[in-house]
């Protein structure tokens, strides 16, 4: 027979577990849709954080070095995180990037000039992929 | 530096004059360096000091009624092609006329990725910028639209995006409240290809544009301008343009 102990300690996970599925729900979180991939470029916890430090730092040196590693480029991104709905990252309030930055009530201007899709039938850059699967960092 | 080497003639006014002069010899400064090749740059190595990217087009084969290097470079680019005075436009074909002889010509006009370029060297902010191999790109991240870059172009190369876009290439990104001109392709360029102009004049036949590293000598640019006299618009300007015309 489990102890008392035990019994509270799972009645606290439980709660616990519940109070994270429902914070969210009740702030009018939609889950941001899965990528394509199996895992990001970087941990999950890390791109919360981090994904615009990346993206600044990656862009600047696109722009002004013409470096086009794809590991931490935006078009990388919105490759992987587009949805299967809209087709899009920023389309739809679920969509990848729409859903984390309404809920955090940050407003972003990138999709301003970047598109939010992926070129529908672009031509695979032979270079750039063989770099993006030996996982360049950059 | 192009200096001494520019042929004067002092009418400022008389743009798109003809100042073939030694003005060619000028155009690829610096160290001239063998046997190294811009090509196949890795796409983690950045643009290179020892690459000056630049354009020469044949004003005598470019044909009339002819328009694939404009509608290629709005495909490419993911402009709308119109061209009203509030329309992106990243080359214009040009129809010239000498008054005096009646010479005609077509020139297709684009920005000339100028050495010493004023729209970079009026910009408050550091967004209108020269790449190492060249290149004369907007940063769009940091342009505050303020147009002064438009101003201070002697060839009328800018436009500015007055409404929002939607659609746009992946890889060119654009939008409503920044400045805008010829990149060369840069997207391309840095994957080896030629400009979306270049390709569609070769292939319908014309071969008016030729694309390719100044600063290479075996290069097929820098080989035609070696051998032809080539013009740099505006020459007086000293601005030592990356885009240079033969035939006018
Ligand atoms: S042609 Fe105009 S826009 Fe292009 S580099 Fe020269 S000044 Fe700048
Ligand atoms: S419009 Fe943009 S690129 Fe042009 S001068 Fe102003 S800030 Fe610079």
């Amino acid at each position: 027979m489990a102890s008392l102990r035990d019994k509270l300690r799972a009645l606290a996970l439980i709660g616990a577990l519940a109070g994270l599925a429902m914070a969210p729900a009740m702030a009018g979180q939609a889950t941001p849709a899965k990528g394509k991939g199996d895992k990001c470029v970087e941990d999950t916890d890390y791109m919360r954080r981090n994904h615009m430090e990346l993206l600044k730092h990656h862009r600047d040196k696109t722009m002004h070095q013409g470096i086009r590693t794809t590991r931490h480029s935006l078009k990388g991104c919105v490759e992987c995180h587009a949805s299967a709905k809209t087709g899009s990252v920023a389309a739809s309030k679920d969509d990848f990037c729409a859903a984390c930055h309404a809920y955090a009530a940050v407003k972003v201007d990138c999709w301003d000039c970047h598109a939010t899709k992926p070129k529908a039938a672009q031509a695979a850059v032979p270079g750039l992929s063989a770099l993006q699967s030996g996982g360049q960092t950059q | 530096m192009s200096e001494q080497n520019r042929t004067e003639n002092t009418d400022r006014r008389d743009f798109l004059k003809v100042s073939a002069g030694m003005a060619g010899l000028a155009v690829a400064p610096g160290v001239l360096l063998y046997g190294i090749s811009a090509h196949g740059r890795a796409p983690d190595e950045p643009a290179s000091a020892k690459v000056r990217w630049g354009m020469l087009i044949d004003t005598s084969k470019c044909a009339d009624g002819c328009d694939e290097c404009t509608t290629a470079c709005a495909s490419e680019n993911g402009l709308s092609g119109a061209t009203g005075p509030q329309d992106s436009q990243w080359i214009r074909k040009m129809h010239i006329k000498n008054l005096q002889t009646g010479a005609e010509h077509n020139v297709p006009m684009l920005c000339q990725h100028c050495e010493n370029p004023p729209c970079v060297d009026v910009c408050p902010t550091g967004a209108s910028m020269k790449r190492a191999d060249g290149i004369v790109l907007v940063d769009r991240h940091i342009c505050i639209g303020c147009r002064y870059c438009m101003m201070a172009c002697p060839y009328k190369a800018r436009s500015f995006v007055h409404e929002p876009l939607a659609e746009q290439n992946p890889e060119v990104p654009r939008g409503k409240g920044c400045v805008e001109s010829c990149t060369f392709c840069v997207q391309r360029v840095d994957r080896d290809e030629t400009p979306a102009c270049v390709e569609a004049c070769n292939k319908d036949g014309h071969m008016a544009i030729q694309f390719g590293d100044l600063n290479d000598p075996d290069s097929a640019i820098a080989k035609a301008m070696k051998a032809y006299a080539t013009t740099e618009v505006r020459a007086d300007l000293g601005l030592n343009t990356g885009v240079r015309y033969q035939g006018i």
